[in-house]
């Protein structure tokens, strides 16, 4: 009898084999299939009613079908864009900061603040920005939504700028600053350019997690229903619209409020399409 | 290392070497170690090491892992000033000035290095040569400065059609030539090598050899290597280093036909390292 398992033993590791490869299978089709039974169900309940009026009318008083959202999807678009503002340089730059420049003491100290930070709750979020700036300012803007969107993307664009920095080959450094390369130029030239599009998959990343946020704009945007010119006054959103649609007892305004959905996802999605097309230009480094 | 190292360390007599010929006879120098100390933290890496690197030569390191051979040669450009726990004590001349009070750019940019692994950056071809001309603030034209380059590097041929394509679609032997190119492009004085071959088959490593021996012409080179057959076919001197000890510094011929010390005998020959 030789020392070796028989051809049972070799049965056995194949059919196990198979089944661990079934198993994750299973659970990738589960992940994709949510994701579609969203998208399809957004579709079927709302997909009617995303036509041009959607996009180019104010909603219609209670009673009147028809009407839009325009109001909501510039008002999103925004709150997006201030939330931007506020939300990246911060993050990247501190990100930056804690990859490259950050002692052991005060790297530990953002990192756990960051990862509070992310941990707060959104309503909580809204609750700060309320006494900070709606309170001060005496009433709902887009400012305070904005800057409450912004607090929000800030630990996770700084968290990933870290770790997509701090991922770059040392050699690359390195290479850089044998040519006599500042560490600042090397960080600029060098560093930042080789993790770009992690750090702007991160970007995408923080911005559509909170374009979906609700909770932070009920007491600082507010709501609106009609236009809101300007930075400084309460303005319509599309999560907050589909919250109130959603709750109304009207049937027109449930319909609309899954549009409202589907227009949110198609917006995330059609600017992660835009940022990876513009990615797929230009060298990145292996991985 | 072992046992055998223990039994070759015995003292050596200071006759054997007194005799010899100095290895740098009527060469000039380009730099000078004197008296070179250096620490990590706590531990003492390199011990009292003194040497000329001659002008327009190449000049090798060689030792088993971890004699301190790359260490020193990074304290050369002070790249090792990276290391926060660092610390250097002693003198490095680079044409009888002391780089330790240099502006440290403008050494590096006298003073090129190429690692061990390829190490483009993320960018065009093109654009890695002119990274240097660029940070150096080049006012010629950058790109005759890079076809020259790359034809010192004897890259142009191969890559004069795709200069705007990305360094990685090179293979590793280009990869690394290209970095040879990036370094040379700034015109350094002083190239150093960090085991520039180690990640390199073997037709890649001849390539580069060749391409050392031509570049004799325009700079000074200091080649860290553990293959002794590399450090024998290319370097006119060498140095054997062993944990943190220059042990022997010889023209490569006297080296590696007759050395002076029996630990230098040891490790050429195979018993150790």
């Amino acid at each position: 009898m030789s020392g070796w398992a028989g051809a049972a033993y070799g049965r056995f590791r194949k059919v196990n084999s198979y089944v661990w490869l079934g198993m994750t299978a299973v659970c990738a089709i589960l992940v994709v299939g949510v994701l579609f039974f969203i998208l399809g169900y957004l579709v079927w309940n709302g997909g009617s009613d995303v036509n041009l009026n959607f996009f180019t009318q104010l909603p219609k008083p209670v009673g009147e079908t028809g009407g839009g959202m325009a109001n909501a999807i510039v008002g999103s678009i925004k709150l997006l864009l201030l939330a931007s503002l506020i939300g990246i340089p911060i993050g990247v730059v501190g990100g930056i900061y804690m990859a490259e420049f950050g002692g052991r003491f005060s790297a530990f100290i953002i990192q756990y603040t960051a990862d509070l930070l992310n941990g707060v709750p959104s309503i909580v979020i809204g609750l700060f920005t309320y006494s900070l700036i709606v309170i001060r300012m005496k009433h709902f803007s887009t400012l305070a939504g904005g800057f409450a969107l912004g607090i929000m993307m800030v630990p996770i664009t700084l968290r990933s700028t870290e770790q997509f920095l701090r991922s770059v080959p040392v050699t690359l450094r390195e290479g850089a600053m044998a040519l006599g390369a500042s560490k600042w130029r090397t960080i600029v030239s060098v560093v930042v350019p080789a993790a770009y599009r992690g750090i702007l998959t991160a970007i995408l990343l923080a911005l559509a997690r909170v374009a979906g946020e609700t909770a932070p704009l009920l007491f600082t945007a507010l709501n609106n229903r009609y236009w809101s010119p300007g930075w400084n006054q309460p303005t319509a959103s599309l999560p907050v619209v589909v919250y109130t649609y959603a709750i109304s007892p009207y049937d027109d305004w449930h319909r609309q409020a899954w549009a409202a959905g589907l227009v949110l996802l198609g917006m995330v999605l059609l600017t992660n399409i835009i940022a990876r097309a513009v990615l797929s230009r230009g060298i990145s480094a292996p991985r | 290392m072992n046992a055998a190292l223990g039994a070759v360390r015995k003292p050596v007599p200071p006759a054997a070497s007194a005799a010899r010929p100095d290895p740098l006879v009527g060469l000039k120098p380009r730099l000078e170690v004197r008296n070179l100390n250096f620490f990590y933290g706590a531990k003492h890496a390199l011990f009292d090491i003194s040497l000329t690197v001659p002008i327009n030569r190449v000049t090798a390191l060689i030792g088993p892992s971890g004699c301190g051979k790359s260490t020193l040669l990074r304290t050369l450009n002070r790249m090792h000033e990276t290391v926060k726990s660092s610390r250097l004590e002693g003198q490095i001349l680079l044409d009888g000035e002391n780089v330790l009070d240099q502006d440290v750019t403008r050494l590096r940019r006298r003073v090129g290095m190429v690692f061990q692994r390829p190490n483009p950056f993320p960018k065009s071809i093109f654009d890695n040569i002119a990274y240097g001309l660029r940070v150096n603030g080049y006012r010629g034209s950058i790109s005759e400065a890079v076809e020259k380059s790359l034809r010192r590097a004897a890259l142009w041929e191969e890559v004069k059609d795709a200069l705007h394509k990305s360094a990685y679609a090179l293979s590793g032997g280009q990869q690394q030539r290209l970095c040879i190119a990036r370094a040379l492009a700034v015109d350094p004085e002083v190239l150093l090598l960090d085991e520039p071959c180690s990640a390199l088959d073997p037709i890649s490593t001849a390539k580069i050899e060749e391409l050392l021996f031509g570049l004799k012409e325009i700079c000074t080179m200091v080649i860290v290597t553990h293959n002794m057959q590399q450090a024998a076919r290319s370097s006119d001197l060498t140095a054997f280093m062993l944990e943190g000890h220059l042990v022997e510094f010889q023209t490569t011929e006297q080296l590696f036909t007759t050395p002076s010390d029996p630990r230098t005998e040891a490790y050429i020959t195979g018993r150790f390292g």
